[in-house]
């Protein structure tokens, strides 16, 4: 088991940005869901090759922080925000109609969709909010995150891509976002390009090491 | 109300493109950080202690001071803690999104004046936006000299890399973050003696700064001290900047003035309270703040002194309203979950603690609640806090689990008759209903 040459000549890069291997951890870990969907223990017996660590040091830094899934979470994972600002604005209704909707109950996934809840978000201003594949969407009621379950299982899309998604089912939002942007989400991991998980060709994006 | 607009002019004046190195060459910038090379540590560090500039993460300590405490070892390391992930806040967000390179010119400076060369912006997983737009504006300093080796000409190397976190509240405390940025699980480390000035990253020294702190440098190097300090009211200098949410009309993120009252900040500038409903409550300064009520405290100034002397606290600037639809027993639920949800496991107090306070909770609002669960709540938060005092006495490596005591002192403090009226539901409580 290993992987594509993609990945692992982005790990090469990824290490290199740190004074110690084990820095990396976090960001291989992101590479190897990419990899697999999925945090999988090959994937993350390869980050333990890759930084000198063990299997199990690398298992208990992966189950510390909730980001890193090591079940298959869907091609879209929902998350919503469930803390106090988006409470106080009814993320419990819109919860409610996304499981419904999606007929999936928070923390359960099919192939296709896959929904939790999640605290704090950092949207507090654009309440009640959720992250589609970690991109935002602000200001939504529950009728439009039923439109928004519809939508993912009907158009399938490629790539999340916050501003599309916020003006097809979003609302209020946190400040203007005021510019566009064409990059997205192509899975349930964050879209970062030195973690080559962006939409657009990312090689440019990456700082020169001299 | 007018705002006062330093770390957010370039974004309302020039809203498409404030990202770009070119708006921000145009608008005066990376001066700041060109000056930094001329000056010494020494000058460096006096500058911004006399400024008055304090961390906007949340501590409110002294930025120049933290600087002064950096311990002779090197290499030193800086870090910018952009975790921001206190409920409520949500300004380090807009400014890395909208202002990508004010940040890398503050670092630059706070890097030079704390001779680091190599730099970090810790990013929380659930950014991946704003994580974009500063690896786009870190790729265009790159190319234009700004970083690497030799920056703007001189003979100084510094590299800035940035990391992604994999969410987690508690790696927004400083030594937390450190351990998740060596690899490690964000576990906080005892202070003393790992005071990160001391024993940092890698056990070197390291300044820890907020997203918004470092911001401030740029202007405060440009413009001046005398500049920076006339900005202020009484001992807060700079501006004040505030997430609001909640249900107000007007909710957002505003940089105002410092010196307003809450009445002006809930009322003027947010627009007052939603629906022409009734102001219940407030909680000043992030979820882990105590709660404010508007007949005790609508009319004090919004100052970190005042605040403090009145048993809270501004934290990271975040101002959560509550109208008079609000449940507060369901509030203080909510955010004691949160810390039950975001508690590391290390400490006891707080491990067991906040989960025993959020399922207490639980069921007084499931009408299943016992005639002796307010002196329970009480009780356990006293092993998580030591005599409930303000500031707290924690019994824990880090103030993660007494942040979950502020809500039940709020809600005991000024809504008994709320926990009154759900355990009056339970036919457990005594209170009614058939055993």
């Amino acid at each position: 088991m290993t992987w594509s040459r993609e990945s692992l000549e982005r790990a090469e890069a990824i290490l290199q940005r740190y004074p110690e291997k084990r820095s990396a951890v976090m960001a291989l870990l992101y590479v190897a869901m990419k990899e697999d969907g999925y945090l999988s223990d090959a994937g993350m017996a390869i980050v333990a090759d890759l930084t000198g660590l063990t299997a199990a040091q690398v298992q208990s830094v992966a189950t510390f922080y909730v980001m890193y899934k090591t079940e298959p979470k869907g091609r879209y994972l929902i998350s919503v925000c469930t803390s106090i600002s988006c409470f106080l604005m009814g993320s419990d209704e819109l919860l409610h109609a996304i499981e419904d909707e999606a007929g999936i109950p928070a923390g359960e996934a099919d192939d296709t969709i896959g929904v939790e809840h999640a605290e704090c978000v950092g949207a507090c201003g654009g309440a009640p909010a959720c992250l589609i594949n970690y991109e935002l969407v602000e200001g939504l009621t529950p009728d439009k995150g039923r439109e928004l379950v519809s939508w993912l299982r009907k158009a399938l899309p490629d790539v999340i891509n916050a501003d599309e998604v916020q003006a097809l089912f979003g609302g209020r939002t946190s400040f203007d976002w005021a510019i566009k942007e064409e990059n997205g989400a192509v899975g349930p991991y964050p879209a970062f390009p030195v973690l080559g998980t962006a939409a657009e060709n990312t090689s440019a994006l990456e700082p020169g090491r001299g | 109300m007018t705002e006062l607009r330093v770390l957010t002019a370039r974004m309302v004046e020039h809203p498409t493109d404030s990202h770009t190195l070119e708006r921000y060459l145009a608008t005066g910038g990376y001066e700041g950080a060109r000056a930094s090379l001329t000056r010494t540590r020494d000058d460096l560090v006096g500058l911004v202690k006399e400024s008055g500039l304090i961390g906007r993460g949340g501590a409110g300590f002294s930025a120049g001071m933290k600087w002064s405490f950096m311990a002779p070892a090197r290499p030193s390391y800086l870090v910018v803690n952009g975790d921001e992930s206190e409920p409520g806040t949500f300004k380090d967000r807009q400014l890395l999104e909208r202002d990508p390179h004010q940040l890398i010119d503050g670092m630059i400076i706070a890097a030079v004046a704390n001779e680091a060369h190599h730099a970090f912006v810790y990013i929380r997983g659930e950014y991946p936006k704003p994580a974009r737009r500063l690896q786009q504006a870190v790729v265009e300093a790159y190319t234009a000299g700004y970083l690497g080796p030799g920056i703007f000409g001189s003979d100084y190397d510094l590299e800035l890399t940035v990391h992604l976190g994999a969410g987690a509240y508690i790696c927004g405390e400083e030594t937390a973050l450190l351990n998740s940025l060596e690899g490690r699980r964000g576990e906080p480390r005892l202070k003393p003696p790992y005071f990160p000035a001391a024993k940092g990253l890698y056990m070197l020294p390291t300044i820890v700064n907020n997203v918004e702190t470092i911001s401030n440098l740029p202007h405060i190097l440009t413009r001046g001290v005398d500049w920076f300090k006339g900005l202020a009211h009484g001992e807060d200098t700079g501006t004040f900047m505030t997430s609001i949410s909640g249900h107000v009309n007007k909710p957002g993120n505003y940089e105002l003035p410092h010196g307003l009252t809450w009445r002006e900040l809930i009322f003027d500038v947010a627009g007052g309270i939603r629906g022409g409903n009734t102001l219940k409550a407030w909680i000043p300064g992030g979820a882990s703040a105590p709660w404010f009520v508007p007949d005790r405290h609508l009319d004090l100034e919004i100052t970190k002194n005042v605040t403090d002397a009145n048993g809270s606290m501004l934290g990271s600037g975040a101002v959560i309203v509550m109208d008079d639809t609000t449940d507060m027993v369901a509030a203080a639920e909510r955010l004691v979950r949160f810390y039950a949800e975001e508690s590391c496991g290390q400490c006891t107090p707080c491990r067991e603690g906040t989960t025993w306070l959020d399922m207490i909770l639980r069921r007084i609002l499931d009408g299943a609640g016992r005639a002796e669960d307010k002196d329970l709540l009480l009780d356990v938060s006293d092993n998580i806090s030591v005599g409930l005092a303000w500031p707290p006495r924690q019994t824990t490596i880090c103030p993660l689990g007494p942040s979950a005591v502020s809500p039940i002192m709020g809600l005991v403090e000024y809504f008994p008759d709320e926990i009154a009226a759900h355990l009056a539901t339970s036919p457990l409580s005594g209170a009614g209903g058939a055993r």
